[in-house]
């Protein structure tokens, strides 16, 4: 019976969503709605973790089908946890937007849509961490893909519009070709669960082992902006409301890691293709920093390093070692909380000033000292440095390379120490320059590049023009910011340094997850019930 | 496992037309493609399901029932397709109220980095003294070179 708890996550939320649409017209029903919902969700995850640390993997087989056939919901240890931090950071934000969203879309807003949709984003990541089949995986991307898609665009604007475009034509794409992956994995196995494919597969021919596996990993790289396939997110990020932004940079890429993971772990064990994720870590890890070094805005840097930082993901899995994988899930964990932290952080310079430009930003450090500790402390985090979380994880990753002792997984040690140090060097960049320099002379020639670029480039440059201009509107709010944004970053900075000082259970905790995964046994036995090789 | 060719052939069709449209800068014609491409897509799930001429329905016929699950599968698809359509019509009737037309707009880091090079100058400390003088040798291809740069 207690099994039935791995649904709680996928039903709650969606439930909740219902009820939000129901009380559309009273916001505080929606925000005790909304907020219930999660915390009980964060609860079911916590739950989840113990028990699967405990006793193993949880399954559910929905309406009793049989395994291989049938829908089943798997929590193990990587799921539990990605599901817990997830929920945990998805309820911070939740609680951020409350006072961002009063003070931006005033009484009749966009507000009434904000909520359920929100719950189903909710939902749709929790069921593409807990399916147990590659359809079921797929129903949760486009569960996710589609409540992300009306937060991209929330409000309508022109800009928002712009980048949700893009945005919507490269998921509709991927999810085409995730599709089509799973139309020839069935074809080729005539199922799609993953606890019944590893068998199958390994039947299968070499070639067409690799043509599966090339499909798979394609799809999820686009959901997971790896380097050649990464040019959407860092103009489709930026635009949106700042919750927005600070949720799909937390979890959407790592939606795609974590798919990337099953699939190489689970799937494809012993996988000629590591050697050309390797090198897609290292070039999403150098191309993403050396793109968060050129940017002078707060939001596009952060939208590099996210990118970036998804390379050491990879290289942890590529490895396909123990080591690498508790580096990477660690390192999943951490980034999270981290990046998530950062993005409200400067939601609220953006609150706080009305842009994020660090052209036009200035002396924060004196006019909002504990804001400047709060972007000080994650922002640190994520560069790498002792002893914080960040820098636990990337240690962990580059023991794992060097445990490889392979040529090319030297070269990925040395392309994630520089990724580390251009990261530090890009964020002590911006920092210095919205915190430290003068505030009077922030202001350099600011009328003429618009003209030019109006003139000159026809279409692309009137959008330009639009959405520099509408940015330079700058609606400086009060000075003192309200507790109900400022309370939930501050919480969300407090647990991403919490990390650092938990790092030793959770390091022990994300090596018994990799163990796990390395096994594979342990899920497996747990969806077909023991049957299993 | 034989595979129909007839099938085959359609799903070639539809996939290539699908990309072509989406390759196209109109959301519109983009959406038409997504529907072509996804229609292409649900009839590869058909041919998984196996031979065709198989009963649909159990104790219908002598042999094996066709296989429901890529069936099931492929109505999914549909109805996520039917969604996302009308999600990205509306897209594209807002972008229309807005801008006049539906045209999927260039990166604005592209546009951002391309003026950026234009406003490029160099720096105040660069020694210009060269061009002031008078007729030296190689000074024609010196202005030649001026001359290309804004």
């Amino acid at each position: 019976m207690s099994d039935q708890l791995v649904l709680l996550p996928v039903i709650v939320p969606l439930l909740g969503a219902g009820l939000c649409l129901v009380f559309g017209r009273s916001a505080p029903a929606q925000r005790v709605i909304s907020v219930t919902v999660l915390l009980a969700v964060v609860a079911t995850a916590a739950v989840l973790l113990v028990r699967a640390d405990r006793y193993g993997p949880t399954t559910v087989t929905v309406a009793a089908w049989p395994a291989d056939i049938g829908i089943n919901l798997v929590a193990d240890r990587l799921s539990a946890l990605m599901l817990l931090v997830s929920t945990f950071v998805t309820l911070c934000v939740l609680l951020y937007s409350f006072g961002q969203g009063i003070v931006e879309f005033g009484r009749e807003s966009p507000l009434s849509v904000f909520h359920p949709t929100f719950l189903v984003l909710s939902a749709g990541v929790s069921n593409a961490f807990l399916a147990g089949d590659l359809f079921n995986l797929f129903v949760g991307f486009e569960i996710l893909l589609a409540a992300s898609y009306v937060l991209i665009t929330l409000g309508g604007t022109d800009a928002r519009i712009r980048a949700g475009t893009i945005y919507i034509v490269v998921s509709l794409l991927s999810s085409a070709l995730f599709l089509i992956a799973i139309a020839c994995v069935y074809a080729a196995t005539g199922t799609v669960s993953l606890a019944a494919l590893p068998d199958r597969l390994a039947d299968l021919p070499d070639s067409v082992q690799l043509l599966l596996q090339l499909l798979l990993l394609t799809t999820f790289c686009i959901k997971a902006a790896v380097f050649p396939l990464s040019a959407w997110l860092p103009d489709s990020y930026p635009t949106a409301p700042a919750p927005v932004t600070a949720v799909f940079a937390g979890l959407l890429t790592k939606v795609g890691v974590y798919a990337i993971i099953r699939v190489q772990t689970l799937l494809f064990p012993d996988s000629p293709l590591n050697d050309l994720l390797l090198w897609a870590a290292i070039l999403t890890m150098v191309i993403g920093i050396l793109g968060a070094v050129a940017q002078s805005d707060l939001k596009r840097v952060l939208s590099f390093t996210l990118v970036s930082h998804i390379g050491f993901m990879l290289f942890g899995v590529a490895l396909s070692d123990p080591m690498g994988l508790t580096g990477a899930v660690f390192y999943i964990a951490h980034h999270i909380t981290v990046q998530t932290t950062l993005f409200l952080v400067v939601g609220l310079i953006e609150y706080r000033e009305g842009t994020t430009n660090t052209d036009r930003l200035g002396g924060l450090a004196r006019k909002a000292p504990i804001l400047a500790m709060m972007f000080f402390v994650p922002a640190m985090n994520l560069a790498g440095i002792p002893p914080l979380s960040g820098f636990l994880g990337k240690l962990a990753l580059i023991r794992g390379g060097v445990g490889d002792g392979t040529g090319l997984a030297y070269a990925a040690v040395a392309a994630a120490l520089a990724t580390s140090l251009l990261t530090l060097y890009a964020l002590a960049k911006v920092w210095s320059r919205a915190f430290w320099q003068p505030v009077e002379d922030n202001d350099v020639d600011t009328e003429e590049p618009v003209k030019r670029g109006g003139s000159l480039h026809g279409r692309a440059g009137v959008a330009t023009k639009t959405a520099v201009e509408s940015s330079w509107q700058r609606v400086v709010h009060e000075q003192r910011l309200p507790p109900s944004m400022a309370l939930p970053t501050l919480a969300l900075v407090l647990a991403s340094t919490a990390l650092t000082v938990a790092a030793g259970p959770l390091f022990a905790f994300t090596e018994r997850a990799a163990t796990e995964l390395h096994q594979r046994t342990p899920y497996v036995e747990s969806v077909l019930g023991g049957e299993a090789p | 496992m034989t595979v129909n060719l007839a099938l085959l052939a359609a799903i070639a069709v539809l996939v290539a037309c699908g990309v072509t449209l989406v390759l196209e800068r109109s959301l519109t014609r983009i959406l038409v493609g997504f529907v072509l491409l996804g229609n292409g897509v649900n009839l590869l799930f058909v041919v998984a399901s196996g031979e065709p001429g198989r009963p649909p329905i159990v104790n219908l016929g002598d042999g094996p029932m066709s296989d429901p699950l890529p069936q099931a599968m492929a109505l999914t698809a549909i109805v996520i397709t039917l969604g996302t359509t009308a999600f990205g019509l509306a897209l594209a009737y807002r972008a229309w109220q807005l801008t006049g037309h539906d045209d999927v707009q260039d990166d604005l880091e592209d546009d951002l980095i391309r003026r950026r090079a234009e406003l490029d100058h160099t720096s105040s400390t660069f020694d210009e003294s060269d061009d002031e003088l008078p007729d030296e040798e190689g000074s024609d291809a010196d202005d030649e070179a001026k001359e290309v740069l804004p």
